[in-house]
């Protein structure tokens, strides 16, 4: 196996993180734009991925767009908005085939950097503002797409989780943004946001492929060029996040038309990835509902049939974890229960040496696994950027490895429950 | 042993078909960290009518059971083998499809105990009773848990308004009243007969020497038994070529309507050439008219119909296949309407030498960025290898496709009896 090698540089107005691996069959590029989550601009840069995609002024449409990537051996190209604790990051990704896989052919990889440079820095646009008629219609698909979100129970829930226990916390925005921004929002405005945004956000852009780092460098350094201004603001001042955390947990139901309860409790952790417990918090969740050899997935499906699926994940930058699982109506307050009952099995310390360490073997095995992915291996490289910390995925997998049972029951008596969200079935009350 | 190198992506693969009957491919990636490991079964939810082994007559079993089973493998007298894994750091899962029952797992480290692992657990099955009902709650709130989706709840129904007969129109989770009538027979049953070496592939990728892991998968098989075994007889009943219905509606409470058009591209066992070629120049025609830069996107687009959620995809497996295009839409019908509409032209079209060079081109682009996955070529590599073609080959396969050939597959592909449209509707 290979050695993880990054490369970071400080040019041109961003941060460039050269990756070179011979893993993968293709190159990426990714260029990660971030900055504090705020109300005011949550909708705007929901909606900016949208037109973007819709194509730059030398393509000027979706179907040209795509032409250009179909020649380019059908890269692929993704745009999208996504939280990371008080952070939203806009991500661009370009996936191409590596040119040394196909024979006779060696102007795919410049293109590609071209293309990517012409869709962040060259919009489609008419005078200051963003193509009017693109604009009506992407406002209409960011519509539909926020929308849709009821529709998809799990991901409905989360958000109202997150609603309710994050109250008045930047975390609570939506990521989607918010409908009724949709109609105040014009052209002009959105451009000339855009245009701030491409100033002010902190930029990294990351290269992943099998690659000579000299070429690779000189390519995008003589292609793509920023014009860089310090924010003035809202960017870096955010020190501590404002918790909303509650004397004691809220319990919030509500009902829809739906086979399957959900039933999602949020918890505070209180450490974040730049916590020196990190590591231990992490062994915390997997030994709770990480994996199927977990305690909830055991406890609440294997021991009682109460559900299909029963687990828990961490938000590691905002400090957060939740236990989610889909069940029967009728069954949430012995669901409930058993859920609970794990997270105070934790508390009291009944970890026991093979959970242990089997659970730090799992989460090293899962951290090299994702770096077999070249975007799991550069959201992993990016975890260091958002926490503003350096500690490489190798050094991470070393303090996991290093993890001591005490540590685990010390982080456990640091989390506490907030918020219990139940999403039930209309017919009747739910049991006691 | 077998060796066979590729030159043109710089892979090797080994392969071996064992004494009794088992088929081992095995890929060294030493670049990787991981490997991965899955075991198969050429069999799925449509098997559901066959003669068992060592008997003369054929039986039908409960619908939902190929699932079922896949969810009691796991499950031993005296533990669980999701420990098993978990105690030598692989992540493992499972899953059932239409026609393959899959085993497989990931790991960094501890890789040969974990091939062990995956082969002994699926080939020493304990079914009980009381494990049998245990297991119906759980795959219960499965079902419920699809019934919610709107997504899948379309694509279910989008394949039963095109399939008449053929199981594939079964939900391959079975219904909740169905797999209440499950027994540990009928899980034994259908074990004996279908998870038989014969029936099975195994597929390795990763970080491993070749020559070691083969003996150790030859070690391990030849210390165990199992019966002389003939071809396995299963049962399909004749399906049209039409669709089954013209247009299902479904009622569930959704914020957005969702609409879907499907095409009956099969209904028969195809020959192996006449596959590939159908397999290949489906998805390279549906590519270049509704992907993005598709002309017909472009004018469901225009005419408001679609949003980012439109897609399509398309699926030709043993004895069946089907085209899927659809999304959410405000106006179902018209984007049903639309949809078909445009399809019915193809057969007057003529693809042009350029355009087809950029569709070759794109087919070759996603194939080598799929190769990225370990999941992914294991998973194609069994699946194409059960139907007679070689994964690794299809990059010159495609390079070797005419535009006569495109042309005339172009002509024949779409007729109207063909055509299936499944809507999602609140109301």
């Amino acid at each position: 196996m290979e050695a993880i090698k990054e490369d970071v540089l400080d040019v041109n107005g961003y941060n460039l993180h050269l990756v070179p691996n011979k893993k993968f069959k293709t190159i990426n590029i990714v260029a990660k734009f971030k900055a504090t989550l705020n109300r005011e601009t949550i909708t705007k840069r929901a909606l900016i991925p949208y037109l973007l995609k819709q194509g730059p002024k030398n393509h000027p449409s979706r179907k040209e767009l795509q032409i250009q990537l179909d020649n380019l051996y059908g890269a692929v190209l993704s745009i999208d908005g996504g939280k990371k604790g008080e952070n939203h990051i806009i991500s661009l990704r370009l996936e191409v085939a590596n040119q040394k896989f196909i024979p006779n052919e060696s102007g795919i990889l410049e293109g590609a950097v071209e293309l990517f440079n012409d869709v962040i820095f060259h919009p489609n646009t008419s005078g200051q503002a963003f193509q009017p008629t693109i604009f009506k219609r992407e406002k209409n698909t960011l519509k539909q797409k926020i929308n849709s979100i009821k529709d998809d129970k799990m991901s409905f829930a989360n958000m109202r989780l997150i609603d309710e226990m994050c109250d008045g916390e930047p975390y609570q925005l939506h990521v989607h943004g918010y409908e009724e921004d949709l109609d105040s929002m014009t052209p002009e405005d959105t451009y000339a946001y855009y245009q701030e945004l491409l100033q002010q956000d902190e930029l990294d852009i990351f290269v992943l492929g099998d690659f000579d780092i000299e070429e690779m460098k000189q390519l995008i350094t003589s292609k793509i060029k920023r014009d860089e201004k310090q924010a003035t603001n809202h960017n870096d001042n955010v020190t501590e996040a404002d918790n909303n955390s509650k004397e004691k947990p809220q319990e919030v139901i509500e009902k829809q038309n739906i086979q399957q309860a959900k039933l999602h409790i949020g918890y505070r952790t209180n450490i974040t990835y730049q916590d020196e417990e990190y590591p231990a918090l992490q062994v915390f969740n997997g030994i709770l509902g990480g994996f199927p050899s977990s305690k909830l997935f055991i406890n609440v499906r294997e021991k009682n049939s109460l559900a299909y699926y029963a687990s828990s994940k961490l938000e590691s930058h905002k400090g957060l974890l939740l236990v989610f699982s889909g069940i029967a109506p009728a069954d949430y307050q012995k669901a409930r229960e058993i859920m609970e009952l794990q997270m105070s099995a934790m508390k009291n310390g009944e970890i026991s040496n093979s959970e242990l360490s089997e659970t730090k073997e799992l989460i090293v095995n899962q951290l090299l696994e994702t770096m077999d992915h070249p975007q799991g291996m550069i959201e992993l490289l990016y975890q260091q950027v958002i926490a503003k910390k350096d500690l490489k995925p190798s050094e991470l997998i070393e303090k996991i490895k290093a993890v001591q049972v005490e540590e685990v029951t010390e982080v456990a008596s640091r989390i506490e429950e907030d918020t219990v969200y139940l999403l039930t079935s209309e017919g009747g009350e739910p049991s006691e | 042993m077998s060796r066979k190198t590729y030159d043109n992506i710089n892979e090797t693969v080994y392969l071996e078909r064992l004494d009794n009957g088992l088929t081992v491919f095995l890929l060294p990636k030493p670049e990787m960290s991981k490997t991965y490991g899955i075991f198969s079964t050429n069999y799925g939810s449509i098997d559901q009518t066959f003669v068992p082994i060592g008997n003369n007559e054929k039986i039908t079993v409960p619908e939902g059971i190929a699932h079922f089973l896949e969810h009691k493998l796991f499950e031993k007298e005296d533990r669980d083998v999701f420990t098993d894994f978990g105690k030598q750091g692989a992540s493992a899962n499972a899953y059932t499809s239409f026609t393959k029952t899959a085993y497989l797992f990931s790991a960094t480290n501890h890789i040969e105990d974990n091939v062990k692992t995956l082969i002994d657990f699926v080939q020493d099955p304990y079914f009980s009773e009381q494990s049998v009902e245990k297991e119906k709650g759980i795959i219960a709130q499965e079902i419920k848990m699809y019934d919610d989706q709107p997504d899948w709840q379309s694509f279910m129904g989008t394949i039963k308004t095109m399939f008449k007969n053929h199981p594939v129109n079964v939900d391959i989770a079975g219904t909740v009243e169905s797999i209440n009538s499950i027994t540990k027979d009928d899980l034994y049953t259908c074990y004996n007969t279908f998870y038989h070496p014969e029936n099975m592939i195994l597929f390795i990728a990763g970080n491993f020497d070749p020559e070691n892991m083969m003996s150790l998968v030859k070690e391990n098989q030849a210390a165990k038994e199992f019966e002389k075994m003939n071809e396995i007889v299963r049962d399909f009943p004749d399906e049209p070529e039409q669709v089954g219905m013209k247009e299902n509606k479904i009622v569930m409470p959704v914020s957005v309507s969702k609409c879907t058009v499907g095409i009956k591209e099969a209904n028969k066992e195809l020959d192996r050439d006449e596959f590939l070629k159908r397999d290949l120049l489906q998805d390279m025609l549906l590519n270049f008219y509704f992907s993005k830069s598709g002309q017909f996107y472009q004018e469901l687009y225009d005419d408001n119909l679609i949003d980012d959620s439109f897609y399509f995809e398309m699926n030709l497996d043993r004895n069946f296949g089907y085209t899927l295009i659809g999304g959410n839409s405000d106006n179902p019908d018209q984007l049903a309407n639309k949809i078909k509409e445009l399809l019915m032209t193809t057969n007057s079209e003529t693809i042009q030498e350029e355009d087809f060079e950029r569709m070759k081109k794109k087919k070759i682009g996603q194939l080598l960025r799929s190769m990225n996955s370990l999941e992914f070529i294991a998973s194609k590599h069994i699946h194409y290898h059960t139907l007679g073609i070689d994964f690794f080959d299809l990059i010159p396969e495609i390079q070797s496709l005419t535009i006569d050939d495109v042309n005339h597959y172009l002509k024949h592909w779409i007729s109207e009896e063909k055509l299936a449209v499944c809507k999602i509707v609140a109301e």
